[in-house]
């Protein structure tokens, strides 16, 4: 994954950071609880919403088992219909393909649909380094890039901002923004409008991502609802989609299990505003399209992890998350944020950061992530797997090899719980030294005098 | 270099997969009818979008699209039926179009670039869209709509006006793409 977050403090830090902010705070929990409602209202309304779920992880499930027959599929399709297919193993490689078939149209300036990958990549960066300029047309990506900030939210990535900061920030950062601009929603939307009217009017290059794959008949699926989506898709003469491989699915029909899953998961709403679907190169358009792997292949080799790459990335775990709510977004540092980046992250980057190894721990496990998932992945377990998976602290370790020694065995249990009794009143409230990274969450449990055992033995036999 | 790349992703999920259980489909959910669409349902749905809905019989549908289109200069797609509405003088400010399919269920339209429809960028520029629904095209479901769909067409599925709710989760109709939707349904 792209190297903008290397450095990041691990994830218990930036969140002890984030839960002081209280704006922040208050703009989560407002954006959060609203999505939340909504959602379940036209969840609510279908009643064959179980059997959809079950669908689309089935769907997943046996796309993945055949992922490599699919995609020679797709890219038959595509080429067929007059698309180039391109193969990306890694981040570095997909932006060097991209840099090229840019720079070989003489643009310099391309537009943007809102793409996870492209984020994950670092593609924006890596084409300024070709003197390639890249303009997000997503409003909140626009927040996001005009403030030189990090998305937080798969969905709505500039959720942490409120009206008042996106004023400032267009005000100073958007060239031709009104002078008198509010901070009406309204007008911030009209401002981001005329803005990037001119662009797309004069776009030769655009880059999107996609929802969906659909390797029978090699088409693509973007689903978005401002309309950025569709000016970025049709209007320029060439069409650069980015999309990893897992966003594949074997059929046509398919669509009608995804396209009822998904915009009710992600906005709460029956349908998003406008979903564009294409198939190789339309109305005389140029398309390419890459194929982007960059840690799904590894992701996809673990028996428990693997179900992650079933994500359509539609945001309802994080929307249900007691810790996301709390903690905020860039507490996580990735693209991916909350529950499913918790188990997305560590996995695709591997583990050898401190940042990366403390986000199986970024949750309290109450399980309303899976509750919530369309395509039912059990986020729980697989955080639970990979904090197995994870380096711990050699004092960690020792505890843990020491609880065990006492544990198995009744009679040293007894003992310890014995002496423990005796000493209670001298057991400190926090822990010193490598210990406290115990006692700093948590509350030091109460010793009592005598363990269950003694007392039961001893009121048994009176 | 590419067919290198190619090559090792395509090794790199073979030996993933390798001995994995086989996963097979299940789908249980409601398919697709056959049917024909509710249109009082398909008109609300649609309304909850903050469309604008008429619902009007056969013989009077030049009338009503004269009456609502006053004032305005439409760009008219080749193959448009003519005797519904006529192209008039001047710098257009908004489209008419047909359409493919509509879904009751989910209140949405779908483009599929047949005559009548025009080019996918026709619907979008201008700031008002207005789209002509006859009943038998609306359909009950998602599930019909997709099986009735050509995958080769470029296909728009349209839901409401252009909306926003990235300030706040607030929502704004009228981004980019055209801020007033209405939509006639053909009754007949």
């Amino acid at each position: 994954m792209s190297g903008v977050y290397i450095g990041m403090p691990a994830f218990p830090q930036n969140a002890a950071k984030a839960v002081q902010n209280s704006q922040l705070r208050f703009n989560l929990r407002k954006a959060t609880h609203t999505i939340r409602g909504r959602r379940a209202a036209v969840v609510g309304e279908l009643a064959d919403w179980a059997e959809l779920r079950q669908a689309g992880k089935t769907i997943k499930d046996h796309t993945l088992r055949h992922l490599d027959r699919y995609l020679i599929e797709l890219e038959e399709k595509v080429t067929a219909a007059g698309g180039v297919v391109h193969w990306a193993r890694d981040a570095a490689e997909a932006n060097r393909i991209v840099a090229r078939l840019v720079k070989d149209t003489g643009e310099t300036e391309v537009v943007k649909v809102k793409s996870m990958a492209t984020m994950e990549i670092g593609l924006n960066e890596a084409l300024a380094e070709e003197g390639i300029e890249a303009f997000e047309t997503d409003l909140a990506e626009l927040i996001v890039q005009l403030g030189d900030d990090f998305p937080s939210h798969i969905l709505v990535p500039a959720i942490h901002r409120n009206r008042a900061e996106i004023r400032e920030l267009f005000l100073k950062k958007m060239a031709g923004a009104p002078k008198d601009l509010t901070d009406e929603p309204r007008a911030l939307a009209e401002a981001a409008r005329l803005y990037l009217r001119k662009r797309f009017l004069e776009a030769k290059v655009a880059i999107s991502g996609a929802n969906f794959m659909i390797a029978e008949t090699g088409t693509l699926v973007v689903l978005e609802s401002e309309g950025n989506g569709r000016m970025c898709l049709t209007l320029p003469k060439t069409l650069i989609s980015v999309v990893g491989i897992e966003k594949l699915l074997p059929a046509w029909q398919d669509l009608e299990v995804f396209l009822q899953l998904l915009p009710r998961s992600s906005t709460g709403e029956r349908m998003n505003p406008y979903t564009s679907m294409w198939t190789g190169a339309t109305e005389g358009q140029e398309f390419h399209l890459v194929l982007l792997d960059n840690g799904r292949t590894s992701v996809l080799a673990d028996k428990v992890g693997r179900q992650a790459l079933r994500c359509i990335r539609c945001s309802a775990c994080l929307n249900v998350c007691p810790v996301y709510e709390r903690a905020g977004g860039h507490s996580y540092g990735s693209v991916y944020p909350g529950p499913i980046g918790a188990i997305l992250t560590p996995q695709l980057r591997g583990m050898d950061t401190e940042l990366d190894r403390s986000l199986p721990y970024a949750s309290s496990l109450c399980g309303a992530c899976y509750e919530v998932c369309p395509v039912a992945i059990d986020i729980p377990s697989v955080l639970v797997d990979l904090r197995a998976k994870a380096r711990h602290p050699r004092t960690e370790k020792a505890g843990m090899a020491a609880a065990g020694w006492v544990f198995s065995r009744s009679k040293r249990l007894a003992k310890a719980q014995r002496f423990g009794g005796r000493m209670r009143r001298l057991v400190p409230k926090r822990l010193p030294g490598p210990l406290s990274g115990w006692t700093d969450t948590r509350d030091m449990p109460e010793i009592p005098a005598e363990s269950f055992r003694d007392w039961w033995v001893r009121e048994g036999n009176r | 270099m590419s067919a290198a790349a190619r090559e090792v992703i395509l090794r790199r999920i073979r030996s993933a997969v390798e001995g994995a259980p086989e996963a097979g489909i299940e789908r249980g959910y409601r398919g697709a009818t056959g049917e024909r669409g509710d249109v009082d349902l398909f008109a609300e749905r649609v309304r909850d979008y903050k469309a604008i809905v008429h619902v009007v019989p056969r013989a009077e549908v030049a009338a009503t699209l004269a009456r609502i289109t006053e004032g305005r200069v439409l760009t008219v797609p080749a193959g448009f039926p003519s005797d519904m509405y006529a192209a008039s003088e001047g710098e257009p400010d908004g489209v008419i179009s047909t359409c493919a399919v509509a879904v009751a269920e989910t209140g949405t339209i779908v483009l599929d670039a047949d005559p009548g429809q025009g080019t996918r960028a026709q619907t979008l520029i201008p700031d008002y869209h207005l789209c002509v629904v006859r009943d038998d095209q609306i359909v009950p479901n998602v599930p019909d709509a997709v099986a009735r769909l050509d995958p080769a067409r470029p296909l728009t599925w349209i839901s409401g006006p252009s909306a926003t709710s990235d300030i706040e989760l607030n929502r704004v109709e009228g981004v980019h793409g055209p801020r007033t939707l209405e939509v006639v349904i053909v009754i007949g």
